[in-house]
């Protein structure tokens, strides 16, 4: 206007009277003044930008806890729902890994005869489970095999009492001497037979839970004998509950050396195997061709395929259930940043009027409440985040699980809180925009 | 901006507001305000003083005719043009005051330089000497709301200057004032106008007018007593 925009000029044009060719130049370019370009005040810089977007943020601290509070929700929710799916997937997958897909049986291959009978067509070798041990990812292996005895009285009272009612014995396994930790038992009482029992075979006997209760035996510091067709075991112990095989409640178990000695017993019925988590594919061709190198054909091999199928079933249902659900509470939020922002545009009008009046641009009144949105979507995300990972930390301890949170689905929570905060800014940032700053001052502050 | 031209002139304006029923709040005004110059505006309620206010601060576009501001026609200037004009070159003073209420007075001052690219280290040197200027010096910590009507028309005015426009434009900066406050901020006006300020200012006040070195008085949107 002005004398003070077109100082330069005129000295600049005083200068030139003594440049005559550059009086030609300057004379010819001097547009008319009216076409004279006006700079744009756009020297609002980002810092301005960031500095006027968080000015009033903690002013109104009620305000700001309604605000955040969606978004804090949301994103604790979608923290804590995925938080939970992955400690509960890991939850869930321990338990399916360790009730099934890490259980492998042999068994040999049987035929029906003429008739009708099942006969079996290979036999398992007496060394099986130092064989089995020797392949990578076998954990624990051990020999197991249903005695039979047909008509065999099993009891603890040695007198043949004919006024008792008839009712079924308990069956009998033998078993060698790992076989409780390879199928995961547990003892109520007493200790399981071991590897000098087995060779010595010496007359003792675990019995299942449901056996003891049948016999009688509550205890074995008594020295309790269970008579198996007339010949009597010492009692070590009671099975009180197994991982698998759950047919070893119901049961007599012996060691397979005593079995052998005492009824004859011509081979292992099953070979039982704790394996590595994922090494049933692998373990399904080596365990036959390890047992019976010359026909592996003839053993019947029962492992896992890996990851159980139906783990991973309920992993991404419980994923798919828990993001959606997420989803919701994040838009329910994203549509309270929202409200609350344009009600904040509405109760500002007379300041959006002010600020265009003294030279605003519309962008950087739109900005100005874009960028008041980002951050208040950022606090509440990080907030929500915190929450989300304190929740699934407390909820895993009542619990007793391990917690399993991705650091980065904490970062990521809380820049999503910024993305809902970003579009939920956009409606009311553009409405803002658009005020007429005639009639906004026409309101007063 | 060209030197020599008048810093605002009206060309024959017109404004009218779409009825129905049409209103011309302002009907072929022509005015030619000089740099330097203290021009009050009077007219009663409805005479189009606020609109002419309105178009002389490029917060209003007039309907026909031309508004010259400093030598350059404002309808050459697009929508940033003319945010950049108001930045750089006005500075406005409401009836109202609009300071922001939870903003301290030494922010409230603050907030124009934001916009008209006032380096960052000269933004607050300037506005604590504005608030010297208005007498606010021991203020510059407070909030609006603490204020009195006077101080807070202060600050308003203090806003106004830091920026170093060349023309403030008041609207009824004395409606909502008493009588003594008032001639505070008159005396204040003066000064600004014997540092070469040109000053507009709108009052129904006939005392408040009376201090302009000329006055304007509109009646049904025209200039009935050019000064």
């Amino acid at each position: 206007m002005t004398a003070r925009d077109t100082r330069p000029l005129r000295a600049l044009r005083g200068w030139a009277h003594h440049q005559p060719a550059l009086l030609r130049r300057l004379r010819r370019p001097v547009p008319p003044p009216d076409d004279r370009p006006v700079e744009p005040a756009d020297r609002f810089r980002f810092s301005d930008l960031l500095g006027e977007a968080t000015a009033d943020i903690g002013s109104r601290p009620g305000r700001l806890v309604m605000t955040i509070a969606g978004t804090v929700l949301g994103i604790s929710a979608l923290i804590t729902t995925i938080g939970l799916a992955q400690t509960t997937a890991g939850q869930i997958a321990r338990q399916f890994d360790a009730d099934a897909a890490t259980q492998l049986v042999v068994t040999p291959r049987t035929a029906s005869t003429g008739g009708g009978a099942v006969v079996a067509t290979g036999a398992l070798p007496w060394d099986a489970v130092p064989r089995l041990e020797r392949l990578a990812g076998i954990e624990s292996a051990a020999l197991l095999a249903e005695v039979s005895l047909p008509g065999a009285v099993v009891t603890t009272v040695p007198v043949n009492d004919p006024s008792q009612p008839p009712s079924a014995p308990p069956p009998v396994y033998a078993a060698s001497e790992a076989l409780l930790d390879t199928i995961g038992g547990r003892l109520s009482t007493g200790r399981f037979f071991d590897a000098g029992h087995d060779l010595r075979a010496d007359r003792v006997a675990v019995l299942g839970v449901r056996a003891a209760d049948r016999l009688g035996v509550q205890r074995v510091d008594t020295q309790p004998s269970v008579f198996v067709d007339g010949i009597a075991y010492a009692v070590l112990g009671v099975i009180d509950s197994v991982d698998a095989r759950a047919e070893l409640l119901n049961a007599v178990v012996l060691p397979t050396g005593t079995a052998r000695a005492d009824f004859r017993l011509s081979a292992p019925g099953d070979a039982q195997a704790r394996i590595a988590v994922g090494a049933g594919p692998q373990l399904r061709g080596q365990a036959a061709l390890a047992l019976a190198p010359d026909d592996p054909e003839s053993l019947d091999v029962s492992a896992p395929d890996g990851r159980s199928q139906l783990g991973r079933d309920v992993q991404a249902d419980v994923n798919g259930v828990f993001v959606i659900l997420s989803a919701v509470v994040l838009v329910a939020g994203g549509v309270g940043i929202a409200n609350v922002t344009m009600l904040s545009v509405m109760e500002r009008v007379g300041e959006i009027g002010l600020r265009r009046a003294i030279g605003a641009t519309r962008r950087q009144i739109a900005g100005q409440f874009v960028a008041e949105s980002v951050v208040v979507g950022l606090l509440g995300g990080l907030i929500g985040a915190a929450l989300g990972v304190f929740a699934v930390v407390a909820i895993s301890a009542v619990r007793a699980w391990t917690p399993v949170v991705d650091p980065w689905i904490a970062l990521g929570g809380a820049l999503l809180g910024a993305v809902v905060g970003l579009v939920a800014g956009g409606f009311p940032a553009r409405r803002a925009a658009r005020i007429e700053p005639v009639d906004a001052l026409r309101g007063g502050t | 901006m060209t030197a020599g031209a008048p810093a605002i002139e009206l060309r024959d304006v017109t404004r009218s507001f779409p009825g129905p029923p049409e209103v011309q709040a302002l009907k072929g005004v022509s005015v030619s305000i000089a740099d330097g110059e203290y021009v009050s505006i009077t007219g009663p309620s409805g005479s189009g003083k606020s609109t002419m206010l309105n178009i002389l601060g490029l917060l209003d576009r007039p309907t026909v005719g031309e508004y010259w501001l400093g030598g350059v026609l404002s309808s050459s200037l697009d929508e940033d043009a003319r945010a950049a004009v108001r930045a750089r070159h006005l500075g406005f003073v409401f009836q109202a005051f609009h300071l922001m209420s939870r903003r301290n007075v030494l922010e409230n001052v603050l907030l124009p330089m934001l916009y008209n690219g006032t380096p960052r280290t000269e933004r607050e040197p300037r506005a604590r000497a504005a608030l010297e200027r208005v007498g606010l010096g021991h203020r510059i910590d407070f909030l609006p709301g603490t204020l009195s009507g006077g101080e807070r028309q202060r600050v308003a005015v203090a806003r106004a200057v830091a920026s170093r426009p060349r023309v403030l434009l008041a609207d009824e900066p004395t409606g909502n004032l008493d009588q003594t406050t008032s001639a505070e901020i008159m005396a204040l006006f003066e000064e600004l106008h014997a540092d070469g300020l040109t000053l507009v200012v709108i009052t129904h006040d006939r005392d408040v007018a009376r201090r302009a070195s000329r006055r304007i008085r509109l009646a049904d949107g025209r200039v009935s007593e050019p000064g």
